[in-house]
């Protein structure tokens, strides 16, 4: 067993019985309030002819209507906010690269409980006031740099807050500041550790220890190869900015799924072609009800994330429940001659492939009469290269075969020269599809 | 020393690939003597001998290529023909597999050069030199 650490142990450990009544009771009242405060709200109650002292508990949550992104959108920029601007203290945004992006709005008490559950998530990885915490998540409208930034300063630790980007300057302050902590996107742990590599950095021997890795979904076996390159634990850190921001969900050390922090955040999940609750354990998509946040409370907010839900007690003695990695996402979801693909599933097959790299590009097409084509470009890494065609090309055909094994998909595999896939320094752009089926999103 | 290095870059098929990689030989003032290129539809293999395989890989390498170098032998014959038959009848009758092959012409003419990429090295020299064919050192092939 991993040693445990907390920040908040009554809250983190709460007796399951106290734990669905404190739920229950923070449900009714946060109904009642966005009922009396938000327009979009009242008329999706009164639509379903729902009132809110029916909302006694928990075992009403599914008569509630879900909220989607688009009820953001088309509220753009504050009009889901249930407070007025002057008790607003912070705003962010999401990335949007579909049309308009999403506000959100915190109250001081909003970046309290934020602090709160990011304090949670680093304390969990074992971070203490000791710890020297580099936020390379990015700083600014996006929720990754702000949010870890508080929360590391609630613990007392030393934030350097160095934003993303810059590799060499990032691997310089690391060190030679001796960070313990490091916080970003797991590509980009992968591209500090391919740059450290390349400038000569011994991680073996330096501080580091820990990573909290999230914002973007990532695979087992993505966490051992930053594990090996960069020596340290890699904890996966979950969270989305209509809820909160990161700190949704995180995991101890145990690194067996993530705790949802159920004090501030109810999580169902739903059938997402039915919108159906389906019981502890199977798949779906995960369904978040906020029952703490005062200036943009959600209701069943649809996260479109597929994953599920350990009811299970952990190791670590947290009664949270714990949610497996995500899987993928119900909308990045690609279906290629009707079989569904995630693309985390082909860097699971890669990265079990000697001579292959992390990076990887998923290009779907679709020429004129034919049918769908999933065009997989690997980089060949120096080590794998060889002057005998028929090795590359068995190299080829492993790819494929392997791929095949797990998807049931035949897919075309394309060699590329080592780092002609773009690194990430935010968010790895993994599949370009050129059918163009969201084109109208 | 009959084995001589002969260097092998990874190429994808991208308009000016050749032209960066024949640029950063010609920058370092590099001197091809022999090349072939094998290809698919997605990436080509190209093959060098050079006057200096050492510094090629080396400036290849850092330029961003990927580079790997292989063993291959040099064989002299006189440009007339027939003469490569016999030198790959010497390789068939002791069952010596051909990887790949390429040839090129001497300055004076009177000579060809055969490149052999093949799995048996020692034995493959043993049945050349007992036909008296002649494998070029790789002192010779660098200078030639």
């Amino acid at each position: 067993m991993a040693p445990a650490y907390y920040w908040d142990k009554p809250a983190e450990c709460m007796d399951l019985h106290r734990l669905r009544e404190l739920q229950s009771e923070r449900l009714r009242s946060i109904v009642a309030y966005c009922y009396q405060r938000i327009p979009t709200y009242r008329q999706k109650l009164d639509a379903v002819g729902l009132r809110p002292e029916q909302v006694r508990g928990i075992q009403d949550l599914h008569r509630v209507p879900f909220t989607v992104k688009s009820d953001l959108r088309d509220t753009y920029p504050f009009g889901m906010f249930a407070v007025p601007m002057d008790e607003v203290v912070r705003i962010h945004a999401s990335s949007g690269t579909t049309g308009r992006q999403i506000v959100v709005g915190y109250t001081a008490a909003d970046i309290d409980t934020w602090q709160q559950v990011i304090a949670r998530t680093l304390a969990a990885a074992g971070t203490t006031y000791r710890d020297l915490v580099q936020v390379s998540y990015g700083y600014g409208l996006f929720t990754g740099g702000l949010g870890l930034h508080y929360g590391a300063e609630r613990i007392g630790a030393t934030v350097i807050p160095t934003s993303g980007g810059q590799t060499k300057r990032q691997l310089q302050v690391l060190q030679d500041f001796g960070t313990s902590v490091l916080c970003c996107t797991p590509s980009y742990a992968l591209v500090i550790g391919e740059v450290g590599r390349e400038m000569g950095v011994d991680f073996a021997h330096l501080p580091l220890r820990v990573g909290c890795f999230g914002a973007e979904p990532w695979s087992e076996s993505m966490r051992r190869e930053i594990e090996q390159k960069l020596c340290i634990d890699a904890c996966d850190i979950y969270g989305l900015s209509e809820i909160i921001g990161p700190g949704v969900s995180y995991e101890c050390l145990e690194k067996a799924g993530l705790h949802i922090n159920e004090d501030h955040f109810l999580p169902e999940i739903i059938n997402p072609e039915t919108g159906e609750p389906v019981p502890d354990g199977e798949l779906g998509e995960l369904v978040i009800t906020t029952l703490t946040k005062e200036a943009l409370p959600m209701l069943r907010y649809r996260t479109r994330d597929l994953t599920r839900l350990h009811p299970e007690p952990c190791a670590c003695g947290r009664t949270f429940r714990r949610m497996v990695r995500i899987t993928g996402r119900s909308d990045d979801m690609l279906i290629i001659r009707g079989v569904n693909v995630f693309p985390s599933q082909i860097e699971s097959v890669l990265m079990q492939i000697d001579g292959t790299t992390e990076n990887y590009l998923l290009v779907v097409d679709r020429q004129p009469g034919k049918m769908d084509e999933l065009e997989v470009w690997v980089e060949v890494s120096q080590e794998v290269f060889s002057d005998e065609m028929k090795r590359l090309e068995m190299l080829t055909k492993k790819v494929i075969e392997e791929i095949e094994s797990v998807l049931g998909l035949s897919v075309r595999v394309k060699l590329v020269e080592p780092k002609t896939i773009a690194r990430s320094e935010g968010k790895a752009k993994r599949v370009v599809d050129r059918r163009e089926l969201f084109k109208n999103e | 020393m009959n084995k001589v290095n002969q260097i092998s870059v990874f190429l994808e098929n991208k308009s000016g690939r050749l032209a960066q990689l024949t640029r950063t030989l010609a920058n370092h003032k590099i001197n091809i003597r022999a090349l072939c290129i094998a290809e698919t539809i997605d990436y080509g293999v190209l093959r060098l001998i050079v006057n200096d395989p050492q510094a090629t890989r080396t400036a290849l390498t850092n330029a961003g290529f990927t580079v790997t170098s292989t063993e291959v032998l040099v064989v002299q014959m006189p440009d007339r023909p027939g003469a490569l038959a016999e030198v790959v009848d010497a390789l068939a009758s002791q069952g010596i597999n051909i990887e790949y092959v390429y040839a090129f012409v001497a300055r004076s003419g009177e000579d060809a050069f055969v490149v052999f990429r093949l799995e048996q090295m020692a034995a493959a020299i043993k049945a050349l030199s007992a036909r008296g064919i002649r494998i070029l050192s790789s002192e010779e092939v660098y200078s030639i």
